[in-house]
């Protein structure tokens, strides 16, 4: 960004005819409906809508009322650490020996990709199959090694699933953002280290990982949201928040109160919970963590 | 050329133009009935229209049970609400106290000026549906109960008789030692836990599940399915489940799949499983009575209502509910009821259709097949007659959540139970709030 060039409009209104199209998507798809969430969450309606009652902060006191709500804080700060964590930790590894492939480089690639275009509640559906407790592939090997699997009744057993299919669902994208992070990455600046004497895993700490932090940073952000909003389609088919709550992450709790118990009020105070706590963390990320990053 | 194919198009403008004159009136039913059970929903349909010629029922498959009440609730909001709408027993209070969003059946059928005796439905079955004022709310659809399914080649090899099926829940134990010590892996296993294990356990024995009549008669009803009897018999099957003799197979009907693939070798299940089970098994199986506890007095009674039926929704032109009543009335026929019943496993929800599937000889062709009639054509009393709860999905998620803690051994059963009756009673308290009307 050395050579910045500015462009300066002198029109007053041309700029925002030019970016009407853009906030016109945004307001009638983000800000309407999240309009109608803040008002729903100071409502009480019948499943059908043909009473509606203002009830002020009552479905926020209930919510916050609910010892299995505040459980689901915890089970949701586990979840998503495991998922982001791992997902891009995961993604930087095969990153790295992707882009060092030569022959057949484009097979791998997109062997790598493929897994994105499953929708997440095929996704949970195939790792079910795997880890069914008695037929599937996993659990059947499993049981050689003394290990039984069971997702229906272990909670352990129930995160580690959900993790692992929803890691696997996101990875390809992870895997596309820093394999292109690698790429853009100046050969000459790795020859050079490479002249001066640097082994590999030095190059890796101290000039690779270092240049690709801000799509780190990036990722880090959207494997969180991912994490909180993403994964109600995995949780649902695999374990639908069982055993007990011990999966029930805030987005699924919000899921089966709107969508199958039909109470919108409850489910539309639990979204403005959420909808405070992935802007609240997105501001912290980009306030405290992105000053640490190198552009 | 080009002025032949002119004409040609004009002409077909025309009699595009023209046909919506006499076009048949569409009646849309969106229904939750996949696999072979959707195959029936499309052959009653086809049936029906190729019987006249005015209406053409259009069935959609809309997803689960939840996710076919989901997707009604959201069409009614949009204004695009079908005809008819399929909704499970558990989502009857709902919408029952939806008064807004639809016609009641029997107003529906009264001002069509078709014949419509309700007496001649089974009146377990349709009181279900029945307001507290005697007026039929929705149709009795596919209207089932629980049974007992098991496995008879499975039950020769453990050098059981296969004849003789399980009477009380302590030979189910003894049933299921013998398949293990056979090698069975999964000997008994259980669909519906909280219909099948407290719900028509309760009517079976003859004891409350819910106070109110179990809510039949008021919002105003409690959880009472933490009573001595409910806490042996799940203490008996937290014994079974730690012996490797229970296996639990997951919520809702997620364990149906494992008795025809033969992997359990007993089941408890709704009677709507048959049809699937006739289809898939790749061996000789019997239908029983579900088990009871014969120090109990009063017990057998009868078993309770499952499945769904069909409401009308509200805001549809006149003629549309003249279709919607004249369907109906196909339906309830006792010939098209006798199919349905021999086909699906699912009641007959008219006294005729019984009688007239008896004479046909089909029970005695059948051996099993009037398990699930027999459980229901009872007299009942005030607390067998049905369980009707508002957020009742709540209340057997909950129950799913708290037996999961027995089942995983990290709750004993009186305790699970008194919590999920405590948690339950706290929905029905919000039900009861926001329904005061």
């Amino acid at each position: 960004m050395a050579a910045e060039k500015r462009v300066v409009f002198r029109s007053a209104w041309l700029p925002w005819v030019l970016i009407a199209p853009q906030a016109a998507v945004i307001l009638v798809f983000f800000f309407w409906p999240a309009g109608q969430t803040v008002l729903q969450s100071l409502q009480q309606q019948d499943a059908f809508g043909t009473s509606t009652e203002w009830v002020g902060f009552a479905n926020f006191q209930r919510i916050f009322s609910d010892p299995s709500y505040l459980a689901s804080f915890r089970t949701t700060a586990v979840f998503s650490i495991l998922v982001a964590v791992i997902g891009i930790v995961l993604a930087l590894v095969l990153a790295v020996y992707a882009d060092r492939v030569i022959k057949a480089a484009i097979v791998y690639k997109t062997l790598l990709i493929w897994p994105y275009a499953v929708a997440p509640a095929v996704a949970g559906a195939l790792w079910l199959f795997m880890f069914a407790p008695s037929v599937g592939v996993v659990s059947y090997a499993l049981r050689h090694f003394g290990i039984q699997w069971n997702h229906l009744l272990d909670a352990n057993d129930a995160m580690a699933i959900i993790v692992m299919a929803a890691v696997w669902n996101q990875l390809s994208y992870n895997f596309l953002f820093f394999l292109a992070g690698l790429q853009s990455i100046p050969k000459s600046l790795l020859e050079a280290a490479a002249i001066d004497g640097a082994r590999p895993w030095r190059r890796f700490w101290t000039i690779v990982f270092p240049l690709l932090s801000p799509t780190t940073f990036f990722l880090l952000v959207i494997n969180v949201i991912y994490a909180f909003f993403g994964t109600f389609g995995i949780i649902d088919a695999a374990t639908e928040g069982g055993p007990g709550k011990e999966t029930a992450v805030l987005v699924y709790k919000l899921y089966f109160d709107g969508f199958k118990a039909l109470d919108l009020g409850g489910s539309a105070a639990q979204s403005v919970v959420l909808m405070v706590i992935v802007i609240t963390l997105t501001v912290v990320q980009f306030r405290f963590v992105e000053s640490r990053v190198n552009y | 050329m080009k002025s032949k194919f002119l004409v040609s198009c004009s002409l077909a403008t025309l009699v595009a133009i023209a046909t919506p004159a006499q076009a048949q009136t569409e009646i849309q039913w969106w229904h939750a009935m996949g696999g072979a059970l959707g195959e029936w929903v499309n052959d009653l349909a086809k049936g029906y229209n190729d019987s006249q010629k005015q209406y053409k029922v259009v069935p959609t498959f809309k997803g689960s049970y939840p996710e076919t009440l989901t997707a009604g609730i959201a069409a009614f909001r949009a204004g695009n609400q079908p005809d008819i709408l399929q909704v499970f027993e558990v989502g009857t209070a709902t919408m029952m106290a939806s008064k807004g969003a639809i016609v009641p059946v029997g107003k529906v059928m009264k001002d069509s000026g078709l014949q419509f005796d309700q007496s001649a439905y089974v009146s377990a079955v349709a009181g279900y549906y029945t307001a507290p004022n005697g007026q039929m709310l929705s149709m009795p659809f596919n209207s089932s109960t629980t049974i007992f399914y098991y496995n008879k080649d499975a039950f020769k090899t453990a050098g059981l008789d296969p004849n003789k099926p399980p009477v009380t829940w302590a030979e189910v134990a003894l049933a299921a030692a013998k398949l293990k010590a056979a090698g069975h892996k999964c000997p008994f296993t259980t669909s519906w836990i909280s219909w099948t294990q407290l719900e028509s356990f309760s009517a079976w024995h003859n004891i409350e599940f819910a106070t109110k009549g179990n809510g039949m008669n008021g919002t105003d009803a409690r959880l009472v399915f933490n009573g001595p009897l409910h806490v042996r018999h799940i203490q008996d099957l937290e014994n079974m489940a730690k012996q490797g003799l229970f296996i639990y197979k997951g919520r809702d009907n997620k364990a149906d799949v494992t008795f025809p693939s033969g992997e359990c070798a007993m089941i408890t299940a709704s009677a709507g499983l048959l049809g699937a089970i006739k289809k898939n098994a790749k061996f000789d199986f019997g239908v029983a009575p579900l088990p009871y506890y014969q120090d109990v007095p009063g017990a057998p009674q009868n078993t309770v209502i499952g499945g769904a039926s069909l409401w009308v929704m509200s805001g549809k032109p006149a003629d549309h509910y003249k279709g919607v009543a004249s369907f109906f009335n196909y339906l309830s026929s006792p010939e098209v009821q006798s199919a349905s019943h021999k086909r699906t496993g699912y009641l007959p929800i008219t006294t005729a259709a019984f009688k007239l599937t008896e004479k046909s000889g089909f029970y005695k062709e059948n051996p099993g097949a009037d398990v699930a009639v027999n459980q229901m054509i009872r007299k009942t009393t005030d607390k067998s007659r049905g369980i009707r709860l508002g957020n009742f999905l709540q209340i057997r998620t909950i129950v799913d959540e708290e037996l999961e803690q027995v089942w995983g051994g990290k709750k004993g059963a009186k305790e699970a139970l008194d919590e999920a009756v405590k948690r339950g009673n706290e929905q029905l308290e919000r039900f009861q709030a926001a329904n005061k009307s």
